[in-house]
């Protein structure tokens, strides 16, 4: 199983990994890349990542999930490379046989990848500069060439 | 005794020590800590990585008291930015 794609993420196919008669709640967590005002002129986010510890950290931290949901099936695919406004670059999908499990495991997923998962990502600005993202989610005060 | 680590870089460490990879030699036993200081002894671009970075250990983050052995791999993580 890989945890990451270069290509645009498919739900239907998440959906389909972890669907079972017995779920009566599936929760679907997308993050798309934005422009909104606190950003200056986003066109894309180029996602780059330590791939291989992408897959271990995965590995980890779905085992996690299903250490404290056991009854709930879980797929994530992280996309990585130039991903345009408006585009997902993460999806989160969380089937349970109830939707309280499903939100759980689906919220307990993206707050790990935001604290485990080795991925940055730069943004592509109308201007033309490129600047690297911190973890809250803002820019970098310097320009990435400095 | 000594010991040849191998040490990735990644998207603004990357840029900064405008290279992917290095290999550093040091004498056992060793840190990760004491990785990076070596780096930033070794590597000019070095001196602009934090001096506590986040980093991993053949891909399982680590603090920087963790023991390196002879052919681990460590990563230097810039801020987790994923999602």
């Amino acid at each position: 199983m890989t945890h990451v794609t270069r290509d645009v993420l498919s739900l239907d196919r998440l959906i389909a990994e972890v669907a079972a008669p017995t779920f009566g709640g599936t929760c679907v967590f997308l993050g798309t890349v934005r422009n909104g005002p606190d950003e200056q002129g986003v066109t894309a986010i180029e996602y780059s990542a330590y791939e291989d510890m992408v897959e271990a950290e995965f590995g980890r931290l779905l085992a996690d999930a299903r250490g404290r949901w056991p009854e709930a099936r879980i797929a994530v695919r992280h996309r990585l490379g130039t991903i345009p406004v408006g585009e997902a670059s993460i999806a989160i999908v969380a089937a349970a046989p109830h939707r309280a499990l499903a939100f759980e495991a689906c919220r307990y997923v993206i707050e790990g990848v935001k604290q485990r998962i080795p991925v940055w990502k730069k943004e592509l600005r109308v201007d033309g500069s490129e600047v690297w993202v911190d973890p809250a989610g803002h820019p970098t005060a310097k320009p990435s060439h400095v | 005794m000594p010991a040849t680590v191998r040490v990735r870089f990644f998207a603004r460490y990357a840029e900064l020590m405008g290279r992917s990879e290095a290999t550093v030699s040091l004498s056992l036993p060793a840190t990760v800590g004491d990785v990076v200081r070596r780096l930033r002894e070794d590597f000019p671009g070095a001196g602009a990585l934090p001096e506590r970075p986040l980093a991993a250990v053949n891909m399982k983050h680590v603090k920087l008291d963790a023991r390196v052995q002879d052919g681990d791999e460590v990563a230097l993580l810039p801020p987790i930015a994923g999602g």
